[in-house]
């Protein structure tokens, strides 16, 4: 049988606010537990939440740039069920109204966007006896209270490594967009997937499996590629897939069932009577569109289009933001050809540079220099390597240190003559029709013109001399 | 009449422990209150109403996203049953 | 002494701002008379002197209030008459609390009340039940039957509580006191330990109308601490209406016929006599869906009572009782922190939102809750208040209703409605029967607070009902 996964992906991100979701506390980043609470993030008796206004603003501004549809009225609800990370014993969270529903990123339909709190953390102990010989655990409630965007596809993805490229489109969105830190290592940024395989062709969705706790892009993907594999040979085997939630450990690269919170998992949710519906109004629509940057997906199409990159140079500044700003700006500065200056850019990001040390217009230059022949593009190398350690303009540092290319032809002529009569073995070799060992020869000339020598033109002469068909 | 079942099913999403004495207790007593909810049944069909989740017609009561200051620890902590490394100690989950 | 016993707590504050009496004095004369309560009216009493952080020069003139227990006050018991929260003392003070304290009223005492505020007797308090000062084999009423009771015997000069289904109304009207609930909203709930959320409102327990306004006075306003709370769009007035002329009033046939005791619809009657007199109009109307305000009512308070009682756990605040693992110290912690009452609802509110009963039970209830909105809606076009007895019986004998948990809910018959509409209403005492206080209900639309104010104060002088035999 012929089988094709199905998988949709569950997202939540931690909102990149100053305070949480429902009170003033500031968010945490590795404070000494509980030191970021307060009566209402602990849900002390008479507490009330009242709703971060940025929050919103970032719920807008994911729906408008995932093209969903914002609810003009939506409402909290109370999600119930016991456990120590909940101070409150529900989590606030939206159920039948959320604030976006629908929406799409690249070929991924969306289901909807919905804010929530984040839960406390649970430190297990383990058994060091600490009560009465048995297991406890310590509640942290700082993280509790973090403003949450739970995004849901819809199941149109097929493969694990699309899923991973999928997830990584939607954390250089969120990033572009500003509105979380989306890092997976720091959790930050999480992903549930629901898998499930049925034959091809078919339009039915087969039994489908949760997947919880794949904390890395490496993860997802093994995680879910353990998934597929495990329901294949159930499917092959003639045997039902159980719907359940597993858990994805990556030390063993196992999935096991994970036990349920709250069993029968009814969550007998309600209007959250402490909030009053969010109904966007023109100014705060307004708000979030002017907030809206260029994003990736955007940006990528309109380098090729309008500066002629190749499809991976594109995404590579359309996903690194800030390379795409330095690109668009050394473009802009000089004449040379947006490509060759993409390479430069790419060249400068490869040895370690920073767009902050390097100005775009000096970059400019250089590309100009090695364009115009004036420098060969192994010392464009070594001058860029300067201007990465202490700045500076190319041309000067060319003129310093002696790294112009020969301008004199009848001078490389004479080198490239000299080090053939070297190198007799050598010759012997290329003419015996192995043109790789015309590198040999490559070595000796460029060290002896100090790299000043242009490559193809070392090349040519070489031939010539030979008498070696290009 | 609400069967033992369903008593002990709603206690145990409650977290409530009800000796066998309050479960029959429990078990009479609401089903009588429920007789008497049920009158709402008489209404017949309300799909056309709307519910009322709240009775104040506002709306976007946001606040400002600018942090106050959260509480010292002692103070958070002064009222908790078990404390331990700065925090809430509780049976560990996994245990129950 | 006994002088400044017969004094409301308007007239003291105004001696105490004139200098005819030391602040210092009408504390200690309160304080005393508080710790000497044989009522049970108490879950905390202030031993020590005046606070001298409340300046009496504002309006509440220094007079010491009493607190519902479930007020959180900083530093003082807030338990809600519950065992859960047993010496719970609350690292902050309630929003509506801290304006009466600015206003210049300090805090003498908290109060008892019905576990949560789930009761209409304050017998399902965990500490005890409170007695009637007019019987003391009988109920206040309840929840707030420690502050009804307190006021009535002169223990506090006045006092605040809360009304859901109407646990400021009834233990006033069983007290022989003014109680009122203010518009849903006009007063911040910020510390005020939740029962029902979408209905619950804090107001005064006093012991005339002119206390009633000065106390609402202090406590409205909008607070950013609670997204629900508005204000009132004008100041709070004291009342000085001489009459009803122009008055017209809205007899609600639902709620004052079937199933009220004789001797309070005979008070009614004659208060109604008294109305006219005033120049008022009075008819008969239909709040044709107010029969089924307890089903809604007890429907949306339980369903929202579980969920606000969840965060009883045991692991932040509270007692705890260990169990073998987090299961079990969940569910004995709370199988002996919470009454009976408390459970029942606990159970009927987890019902009645568990899943393949929503629709039926909360979901239809919302729905009946705006169709009781919309008779009250209709009822404005005519009229200026709907009036109606405020307990359809007088204080009943304690234990007499705890065997039979329907028959104590249907005490709220005359009160629930106002709350699922979100209005105003207030109680004040009418007469006695079987020499026990009635209460007469005015209910008028939301933020008619001043004029129900009005309405109030002309009836009352007109009454002149006199209280003193509760003091003795
Ligand atoms: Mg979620
Ligand atoms: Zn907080």
């Amino acid at each position: 049988m012929n089988l094709e996964p199905v998988i949709g992906l569950e997202i939540h991100v931690q909102l990149a606010t100053r305070t949480k979701m429902f009170c003033g506390c500031e968010l945490s980043f590795g404070e000494e537990p509980n030191t970021r609470t307060c009566p209402v993030c602990l849900g002390m008796p008479g507490s009330l939440p009242v709703t971060n206004a940025r929050a919103i603003h970032f719920g807008l501004m994911m729906g408008m740039a995932l093209e969903c549809e914002l609810a003009p009225r939506s409402i909290f609800h109370r999600k119930n069920y016991f456990y120590p990370d909940l101070a409150k014993g529900y989590q606030i969270s939206q159920y039948d109204i959320p604030l976006c529903t629908g929406g799409r990123l690249g070929d991924v339909r969306l289901h909807r966007i919905h804010l929530e709190e984040d839960a406390a953390k649970l430190v297990h102990l383990g058994e060091s006896g600490r009560i009465h010989g048995s297991d406890a655990s310590i509640v942290d409630y700082n993280r509790g209270g973090t403003p949450l965007a739970e995004i849901v596809t819809e199941p149109d993805l097929h493969s694990a490594e699309q899923a991973r490229e999928w997830l990584n489109l939607l954390r250089v969105t969120l990033r572009q967009l500003g509105v979380s830190d989306v890092n997976m290592e720091e959790g930050s940024l999480r992903c549930d997937a629901n898998v499930s395989v049925r034959p091809v062709g078919s339009t039915e969705l087969g039994t489908k499996t949760e997947l919880k706790n794949m904390n890395s892009f490496r993860f997802l993907e093994r995680g879910i590629n353990a998934e597929i594999e495990r329901q294949t040979r159930l499917v092959e085997a003639g045997e039902p897939v159980a719907q359940e939630t597993l858990h994805f450990d990556p030390v063993t690269g196992r999935l096991s069932p994970l036990r349920s919170k709250e069993e029968a998992h009814d969550y007998r949710y309600f209007p959250e009577p402490d909030l009053v519906p969010v109904a966007p109004t023109d100014e705060m629509l307004e708000a979030a569109r002017a907030a809206i940057p260029e994003l990736p997906a955007a940006r990528a199409e309109r380098y090729e289009r309008t500066r002629g990159l190749a499809v991976d140079s594109a995404r590579l500044f359309a996903y690194a933001p800030e390379w795409g700003d330095f690109f668009e700006a050394a473009a802009d500065a000089g004449s040379a050809e947006p490509r060759v200056v993409a390479n430069w850019v790419t060249e400068l990001r490869g040895r370690g540079g920073s767009p902050e040390r390097v100005e775009p217009a000096a970059l400019a230059k250089l590309a100009e220099l090695v364009e115009a022949r004036t420098v060969t593009a192994g010392n464009g190398r070594v001058v860029l390597d300067r201007m990465i350690a202490d700045g500076g303009d190319p041309a000067e540092i060319v003129a310093r240190e002696d790294l112009g290319a020969m301008g004199d032809a009848s001078a490389l002529e004479d080198v490239v003559v000299r080090v053939i009569e070297q190198n007799p073995d050598v010759v012997e070799r290329i003419r015996g029709g192995n043109a790789k060992a015309m590198g040999a020869l490559m070595g000796p000339i460029m060290r002896e013109t100090k790299g000043k020598a242009d490559g193809g033109e070392v090349n040519r002469l070489i031939r010539e001399k030979l008498g070696v068909q290009a | 009449m609400l069967s033992r079942d369903q008593v002990l099913h709603v206690a145990r999403l409650a977290r409530l422990e009800l000796s066998d004495e309050e479960m029959e207790r429990f078990g009479g007593e609401l089903s009588n209150v429920l007789d008497h909810i049920e009158k709402i049944g008489e209404l017949g069909d309300l799909a056309d109403v709307e519910p009322t989740s709240h009775v104040v017609a506002v709306e976007n009561v946001l606040r400002a996203d600018e942090p106050r200051p959260s509480w010292p620890r002692e103070k958070v902590l002064e009222a908790a049953p078990d404390v331990a490394d700065g925090g809430f100690r509780v049976p560990s989950p996994g245990a129950g | 002494m006994s002088e400044l016993l017969e004094l409301t707590a308007a007239q003291a504050g105004e001696r105490v701002r004139e200098g005819d009496v030391e602040r210092g004095e009408l504390w200690r004369f309160y304080r005393d008379r508080a710790l000497a309560d044989d009522l049970n009216a108490f879950t905390w009493v202030c031993e020590g002197d005046d606070p001298e952080s409340i300046d009496p020069g504002g309006p509440l003139g220094g007079v010491p209030i009493g607190v519902k227990d479930l007020f959180c006050t900083e530093g003082v018991p807030s338990q809600a008459g519950s065992r859960i929260l047993e010496g719970y003392r609350p690292p902050y003070t309630a929003t509506s609390v801290r304006r009466l304290m600015a206003a210049g009223a300090p805090v003498l005492a908290k109060t008892n009340q019905d576990e949560f505020a789930m009761g209409s007797s304050t017998e399902n308090s965990g500490y005890g039940p409170t007695l009637n000062p007019w019987d003391r084999t009988r109920v206040p009423g309840g929840s707030s039957g420690g502050s009804a009771a307190a006021v009535a015997a002169g223990t506090v000069p006045w006092a605040i509580g809360t009304d859901t289904g109407g646990s400021i109304r009834q233990p006033a009207a069983l007290c022989g006191i003014v109680g009122l609930k203010p518009t849903y909203g006009a007063v911040s709930r910020y510390g005020m330990i939740a029962f029902a959320s979408s209905l619950d409102q804090a107001g005064p327990l006093t012991r005339d109308v002119t206390d009633s306004a000065l106390l609402l006075q202090a406590m409205v306003g909008a607070d950013p601490c609670d997204s629900t709370s508005l204000g009132l769009p004008e100041p709070v007035q004291l009342p000085d209406a001489a009459d009803l002329r122009g008055i017209r009033l809205g007899v609600a046939e639902e709620l004052s016929g079937e199933g009220i005791e004789p001797g309070v619809l005979a008070a009614f009657e004659q208060t109604l006599d008294v109305a006219r007199e005033l120049g008022a109009t009075v008819e008969t109307m239909q709040l044709p869906h107010a029969p089924h305000g307890i089903a809604a009512y007890y429907l949306i308070a339980p369903a929202e009572a579980s969920s606000n009682l969840a965060r009883y756990d045991g692991v932040r605040y509270g007692i705890r009782t260990d169990g073998t693992d987090l299961l079990s110290m969940y569910t004995r912690t709370r199988e002996e922190g919470f009454g009976a009452e408390v459970k029942r609802r606990i159970m009927l509110g987890t019902y009645a939102l568990s899943s393949g009963y929503y629709d039926a039970y909360y979901g239809r209830a919302q729905k009946v809750r705006t169709l009781i909105a919309q008779d009250f809606q209709r009822a404005w076009e005519r009229f200026d208040f709907v009036v109606t007895p405020t307990s359809p019986g007088v204080a009943f004998e304690l234990g007499a209703k705890t065997a039979d948990p329907l028959a104590m809910y249907l005490n709220d018959y005359c009160t629930v409605p106002m709350p699922l509409a979100g209005i105003p209403a207030i109680s004040i005492p009418n007469g006695l029967s079987e020499g026990l206080p009635v209460g007469f209900q005015i209910a008028g639309p939301a933020f008619s607070e001043n004029r129900i104010l009005d309405a109030a104060y002309a009836l009352e002088q007109a009454i002149g009902f006199d209280g003193a035999a509760a003091r003795a």
